[in-house]
């Protein structure tokens, strides 16, 4: 059991991080106060054309000579500096956080149609399996992933997220049962410009972490969920599916559903469903994704986890509980619940 | 020196207050341990094989077996089999044959491999209530999905390579006309059609009586290209090469002339009575481009609308070997175990060659998988599968789908006396003789076949459904699901799984 929410503002109003943090908080019996998390699009502004590489240090020692080695050798540290952090007695500090505002060297890699996109996966899958100490957590542009263990509003707070703004905002409140509540294993997961939050637990795990793995990725922060980012990002990304069609992929509909289609739509999802089969994810789950370009959200073929959506104007809200949308924003106009499957999409109007 | 008698294999023993001489014993032994003298059953006990016909057929239950009725002086290494298999060479100066499969007392990975399944965290599915999906495409699928977006409309540019769609990943493994009889092939051919599966025909030809479900057969090219044209390549679902067999790996086939009846010789294409020689090696596969070429020019025979299929034996390099496969225009790779069985092959072969079928799909899965190509290729692991746990656990390790070969038989009659070399199976299914063969209905055959792949199918949606799946697809390679159960860590390393317990 945990709790997720997310919002986009579809025009791309930035909101400071204050009411996710009311909206999270008040979920609070679906967590633990093993886990916390917050990710936020637009942040800054300021370095928006850098990747924002957030790492947890052990300590500023060796590990952080080779993880800056590492980015030294793909590219350029723009600017780097500790996140700064407020003590909250409810928080254990288990680790530096820190920021690098990175630009990949276009010119080191080849054979890649996205050589920067390809460059900060594999640095970060480079630092997360090899450098001791040092966990990458958020890597994409113009974003940031703050999480920590401990109750959603000790981890706001020891962030001081509402100093953020951001234009999608995706928060997590974690129930762990998989793995200890350590701090890399706190949701949102973040891969580039992928982040993800999952409520429940994916029970096809390994059989997509094969599928992963068979395709340049490395599974290592002891979780279900990180999988799923890389699910995004190879079908959404290298494969240059929408998210729409990723959804399919990974949540698609029952044979019997697809045997009844028209014949151009069943050779489509018959078609998808062979070439994506060990993609599939299955077990109960709830999980909302975002991109710079927007959310979506699904759950299981079978809905075994709650997902609820609420809009106001531009702004959509997606969680496991409809309090938590009101919390955040007691205006919101209509309320429904998604069909299992059924993928929940709020793309940013340019 | 004579070498004298070995101690009877099997004692047979009749409770003469029960039996009441209704004679079937003595009808239904194709052997010869029954005779009648002087209105009194005799028994040759030394004739009998354990095939349990006549207790089967005894409708007083007045017929009791025991094996090894006599004890020879125990002794851990020179075990009774190998004293009596030298007493047998010191005799004939003859390689030892063997039926059925692999009888050596190696430890059974299956039965060191455990499932999972949900409890609180996350629900179980009730395949009563939910859909639960255990379709499989066997063959080619792409690698990724081929598109164009034009103003919001995707239209699909992948076209599907011809894939058999299976209504459970239980299929029948290639047994020829021949090596069974016609009625037990009908049997199985029968099931296969009322299951939505497939069955292998073996190196034998089709017969005609088959040709009503040949859409649910896949036909097989072996070394002896017995029975091959471009009608039986065009008549199956699908194609297979065979270039190995579990059982006998690196060897050829060989059929006696005894089961070369008029019938078998037709669909064979090879003269009346005499052996069907299989050769070692195809002689047109020294390489693996060749075997790449054989596979395109079988798909160019028929038109590019058959997958094909290549069987190997699982030998030690079976991964490596694997590969090569997959990177042909093959589009499944059925591995086969040394536990797999067979008709006849030498005992010494069937008992010491290759590995089991667990580590040969768990290495073939990661080197596919190794080299980004796994889910391009479809896996069919056999040799030693026994019931829906075996299956189930099969495909955990990463096989796509099954043969079952004995188990099958099983449901026909067989009690794997390993006699079958002999062409005298009293359960008429390997053998060739009118009087045998009449024995089995296809009818019932069909019917007994049918219910072992829905008893199966049923069990494995309970396990999956237990397990959080509801598709098959979730539940190949999940290795997370498998837990080794005293296993050495050499071999967890190889299965890629974790001790119970971690």
């Amino acid at each position: 059991m945990c709790g997720i929410i997310g919002v986009i503002d579809r025009t791309m109003a930035r909101m400071d991080g204050s009411s996710i943090k009311e909206a999270l908080s008040l979920m609070d019996e679906r967590g633990s106060g093993e886990g916390a998390g917050y990710v936020a699009y637009g942040i800054y502004p300021d370095y928006a054309d850098c990747y924002a590489i957030h790492v947890f240090f052990d300590n500023l020692l060796e590990p952080k000579t080779r993880v800056d080695e590492i980015l030294k050798q793909w590219g350029k540290i723009i600017h780097q500096e500790e996140i700064p952090t407020y003590e909250q007695p409810g928080l254990k500090k288990e680790h530096i956080s820190w920021r690098y505002f990175f630009k990949p060297f276009a010119d080191q890699k080849v054979g890649t149609t996205n050589p920067d996109d390809d460059n900060v996966k594999q640095l970060v899958m480079d630092i997360n399996g090899n450098v001791e100490g040092a966990l990458v957590f958020s890597s994409g542009i113009n974003l940031g992933v703050f999480k920590a263990s401990g109750w959603p509003e000790d981890v706001a707070n020891f962030f001081r997220i509402e100093d953020y703004k951001g234009y999608i905002w995706l928060a997590h409140n974690r129930y762990p049962t998989n793995t200890a509540g350590w701090w890399g294993g706190a949701h949102p997961f973040n891969l580039l410009d992928w982040s993800v939050v999952h409520n429940g637990e994916i029970t096809s795990y390994g059989t997509n972490r094969r599928y992963v793995e068979g395709h340049g990725y490395q599974c290592t922060m002891l979780t279900d969920t990180e999988v799923v980012a890389y699910l995004f990002d190879l079908l959404g990304r290298r494969h240059g599916m929408p998210p729409e069609m990723v959804v399919e992929a990974l949540a698609p509909p029952f044979w019997d559903v697809i045997d009844q289609m028209p014949e151009k739509e069943e050779e489509f999802m018959r078609t998808m469903r062979l070439t994506y089969g060990s993609a599939l994810m299955n077990g109960p789950f709830a999980i909302v994704v975002a991109t710079k370009d927007g959310i979506v959200g699904f759950t299981d073929r079978i809905k075994l986890r709650p997902l609820i959506v609420g809009e106001n104007g531009p702004r959509l809200y997606i969680s496991s509980e409809e309090a938590a949308i009101r919390t955040m924003d007691p205006d919101v106009e209509s309320i429904y619940m998604p069909r299992a499957g059924e993928p929940v999409i709020g793309r940013v109007i340019e | 020196m004579s070498l004298g008698s070995v101690p009877l294999k099997y004692k047979i023993s009749i409770d003469r207050d029960q039996c009441m001489k209704c004679m079937r014993c003595v009808d239904n032994c194709s052997y010869g341990v029954y005779r009648i003298e002087d209105d009194k059953i005799l028994i040759d006990s030394r004739k009998c094989t354990a095939c349990h016909r006549c207790i089967s057929m005894c409708p007083r239950d007045a017929i009791n077996l025991k094996e090894r009725p006599v004890d020879y002086r125990s002794h851990p290494l020179w075990t009774v089999e190998a004293r009596e298999d030298v007493i047998n060479q010191a005799r004939t100066g003859k390689i030892i044959l063997a039926g059925m499969g692999n009888s050596v007392d190696y430890p059974i990975i299956f039965d060191r491999l455990l499932l999972d399944a949900c409890q609180v965290t996350n629900p179980s599915i009730d395949p009563l209530r939910e859909p639960m999906e255990l379709r499989t495409y066997i063959g080619k699928k792409p690698s990724k999905l081929e598109f164009t977006k034009n103003n919001g409309d995707i239209d699909l540019k992948t076209k599907l390579s011809p894939n058999l769609k299976l209504d459970t990943p239980i299929m029948i493994g290639h047994m020829s006309y021949g090596a069974i009889s016609l009625p037990a092939q009908l049997s199985i051919a029968k099931a296969v059609a009322k299951t939505g599966t497939f069955m292998g025909t073996g190196e034998g030809g089709m017969h005609e009586a088959i040709y009503p479900y040949q859409d649910h057969s896949i036909v097989q090219i072996a070394s002896g290209r017995f029975g091959v044209d471009i009608d039986y390549l065009e008549r199956g679902a699908a194609i297979e090469i065979k270039v190995g067999q579990g059982a006998k790996p690196g060897i050829g086939g060989h059929l006696p002339g005894e089961k070369v009846c008029a019938d078998v010789s037709c669909t064979r294409m090879i003269p009346l009575g005499s052996d069907a020689i299989s050769p070692a090696p195809h002689h047109d596969i020294y390489s693996i481009e060749d075997l790449a070429q054989l596979v395109r020019s079988l798909k160019e025979a028929t038109n590019w609308e058959k997958p094909v299929f290549v069987k190997i034996a699982a030998v030690h390099n079976v991964a490596a070997i694997a590969a090569g496969i997959a990177k042909s225009s093959a589009d499944a790779v059925v591995i086969d175990g040394f536990k797999g069985g067979t008709g006849a092959a030498p005992k010494v072969f069937r008992d010491n060659v290759g590995i089991p079928i667990e580590a040969a799909i768990a290495a073939v899965d990661q080197k596919l998988n190794d080299q980004g190509i796994r889910n391009e290729v479809s896996i069919i692991a056999s040799g030693g599968i026994r019931n829906s746990g075996d299956l189930a656990k099969s495909i955990a390790l990463g096989a796509d789908a099954i043969y079952i070969g004995t188990a099958a038989l099983i449901a026909l009659g067989c009690r794997v006396c390993g006699n079958c070399y002999r062409g005298l199976c009293p359960w008429g299914i390997a053998t060739q003789r009118p009087e045998l063969v009449s024995r089995i209905d296809s009818d019932v055959g069909a019917e007994n076949v049918a219910n072992l792949i829905h008893g199966w199918t049923l069990e494995l949606s309970e396990l999956m459904g237990a397990a959080g799946l509801n598709s098959i697809e979730s539940l190949r390679g999940n290795r997370e699901r498998l837990r080794g159960y005293m296993l050495d860590q050499g071999l967890l390393d190889v299965l890629q799984i974790e001790s119970m317990g971690a």
